[in-house]
């Protein structure tokens, strides 16, 4: 530590230099917090415990193909299962295109079977008693100053009513929170009855987007899910039956494999600070020859310049890291609040700092261990005589 | 007086791509504890090569170097490091301060390598400022001082660990009439009244009248002036 101060002089030796060497270790590494937010969310790594107990039911041929709603009692009464719920897409907008609510027709099964939503019990019985009733998640109420009580229409973009008008009117009937282990863009839910959608729509009738089924065991969910899906073998409606964490992950893969892009965009990414920055770091080191030579003189011994030359690579990643990470960690939520629900980034955890903290010492000893060597190796009598 | 460091038969040859040039050609010295010596001669003539050798800077090619009773031409890279140290205050022609570093911290660079707290090496480094004249200027930074400021602080930084010897390096080199004889004069002040042994490289004959003796090198080889200190 008593170092500390030559590492930080030496850093502030050219202020303009370090500041856009700083800035460009920022970029990298927000850039590296928000990509790796997108491949964890892509990956299914926003797994949540609640997300084990549960398995989702989904055609077996496309996540668009519907169930027949006749499945669900039958599904209730294999053992092993608690309740079965349902839930179809219903692709809201409000007022505007660009207003995308992240909305769902469901059944009152569905809610008891989300510990994430936390509902009064006020609140579920004015949802099951209102044909039109809406639950909405907090930060979708407080986003378009939502009240209970108020008449809200939502235009589908998938589904139009039987009159052919795309615009579906609704009564928000409560506004609820969220438990503290929610994924991200929990709190920006609407929520329909699926009564009312399946009446009202033009489409087919008595078809159920998927099934979400609570397991009284979730020990039993790989013979639960080949009980379920033994239902509807050779049938027209086979189904897919896997945990809701899985069947998450699964429906993200269908984009294609994010992770891979990911990975391939954050290494382009560090290869590049790794030049820039090592062509800094050698710069910085060059200028100073004579300077290291006569803290060498002074009786420094080899080992501590070169210490002296990675500690200060070392800290500039971890200056420009950490703030990159502490702007990624601000913006991930923000993202997925100003997109209303679309982007539903997991915030960064323990991981993704474990993993940037060792790229940033990594980085920073692959960056400062050529100058530092050279550093260690100089000849004082060469290095004071300017050779 | 006891001697400090004794030379003998000393050589250095530097190898220039495939040319090896001798610099120093067995030289041979005695250095009294307590005196101020200064090496003159004519440019190449070898002086800079034999202050290096003594400031453990460089190692001979040939011969053995002995200070205080013992030979550092035998010391290994790191060895030599903590030898120097404790051992050696430097003081170059240019300075040679770290321009980032206040005078204050300039001058605590050598108690880093020691076990003082920080308290205690701020108030060794203002003690080594005071003696130099220079207390006032301690936060200030090299660029805001004179090159005769300078020089002075570069002094304190070599004092400030209380080495055996300081080795100096055209210390007046780079400066005026009246900032040189500053210099001079504090040097002098060292070593009459600190007993600090002093071996100074100069070009110049009005400097090294402020030494106790003066030696002459000239290609490699010592030539005595006042009848001192070489040794047959």
């Amino acid at each position: 530590m008593k170092y500390l101060h030559l590492v930080i002089a030496a850093l502030s030796r050219r202020k303009a230099r370090t500041l856009f060497t700083l800035v460009s270790i920022v970029a990298a590494f927000l850039l590296f917090g928000l990509l790796n937010a997108v491949r964890v969310a892509f990956s299914g790594g926003s797994e949540t415990l609640a997300g084990n107990e549960r398995l989702v039911v989904a055609s077996r041929f496309s996540i668009m193909t519907g169930l027949p709603q006749s499945l669900q009692a039958r599904i209730a009464a294999i053992p092993g299962v608690e309740a079965v719920g349902h839930q179809n897409w219903f692709g809201g907008v409000y007022q505007d295109p660009k207003n995308f609510v992240l909305s769902f027709a469901v059944d009152q099964n569905y809610l008891d079977s989300n510990p994430e939503i936390v509902l009064t019990p006020e609140q579920r019985k004015a949802f099951a008693d209102t044909r039109d009733g809406a639950l909405v998640g907090k930060a979708l109420a407080e986003r378009y100053g939502w009240k209970v009580g108020q008449q809200v229409p939502l235009i589908s973009q998938i589904f139009p009513r039987k009159d052919g008008d795309m615009t579906w009117p609704f009564t928000i009937v409560g506004i609820y929170d969220v438990a503290p282990d929610a994924p991200n863009g929990t709190d920006q839910m609407f929520f329909l009855h699926w009564k009312y959608f399946d009446e009202g729509n033009q489409y087919g009738q008595h078809e159920v987007g998927w099934y979400v089924v609570q397991l009284s065991d979730p020990a039993a969910a790989d013979r639960v899910a080949q009980a379920i899906d033994a239902l509807s073998a050779n049938s027209d409606h086979e189904t897919r039956t896997q945990t809701a964490n899985a069947f998450n992950a699964s429906f993200a893969k269908q984009l294609g494999n994010i992770g891979l892009i990911v990975s391939a965009i954050v290494a382009a990414v560090f290869f590049t600070l790794i030049l820039l920055t090592g062509n800094t770091m050698a710069q910085a080191v060059r200028e100073r020859i004579p300077e290291l030579a006569v803290l060498k003189t002074l009786g420094f011994s080899s080992r501590s310049v070169l210490a002296l030359v990675l500690a200060e690579a070392v800290l500039m990643l971890l200056v420009g890291g950490i703030i990159g990470m502490l702007l990624a960690t601000a913006v991930v939520p923000a993202l997925g609040k100003a997109s209303g629900g679309m982007i539903q980034l997991p915030a960064l955890g323990l991981r993704d700092w474990s993993e940037g903290l060792a790229l940033m010492i990594l980085i920073g000893f692959l960056v400062g261990v050529l100058p530092a060597l050279r550093g260690m190796r100089l000849r004082i009598v060469d290095a004071l005589a300017g050779r | 007086m006891a001697t400090l460091v004794e030379i003998r038969n000393v050589s250095k040859v530097y190898e220039r791509g495939r040319q090896k040039v001798e610099v120093l050609h067995h030289v041979n010295l005695d250095i009294a504890e307590g005196d101020f010596l200064a090496l003159m001669g004519p440019s190449g003539s070898g002086k800079t090569t034999l202050l290096n050798l003594i400031g453990g800077l460089d190692s001979p090619t040939d011969g053995s170097i002995t200070i205080g009773g013992q030979r550092i031409d035998r010391l290994g890279e790191g060895a030599l490091a903590k030898w120097r140290a404790a051992n050696v205050g430097f003081v170059f022609q240019f300075y040679n301060l770290l321009p980032i570093l206040s005078a204050q911290k300039n001058v605590e660079l050598p108690l880093l390598l020691t076990h003082l707290s920080a308290a205690q090496r701020r108030k060794n480094a203002a003690i080594a400022l005071e003696l130099v004249g220079l207390a006032d200027r301690a936060s200030h930074k090299p660029t805001e001082l004179s090159g005769g400021q300078q020089q002075r602080v570069a002094i304190a930084r070599a004092i400030v660990s209380d080495p055996r010897f300081l080795v100096c390096d055209e210390p007046t080199g780079d400066l005026d009439r009246q900032s040189a004889e500053d210099v001079l004069g504090l040097l002098q002040m060292l070593n009459r009244d600190h007993g600090k042994t002093l071996i100074m490289v100069t070009h110049d004959p009005r400097a090294a009248e402020h030494a106790r003796h003066t030696l002459h090198l000239d290609k490699g080889t010592l030539v005595e002036e006042q009848g001192l200190g070489i040794r047959d």
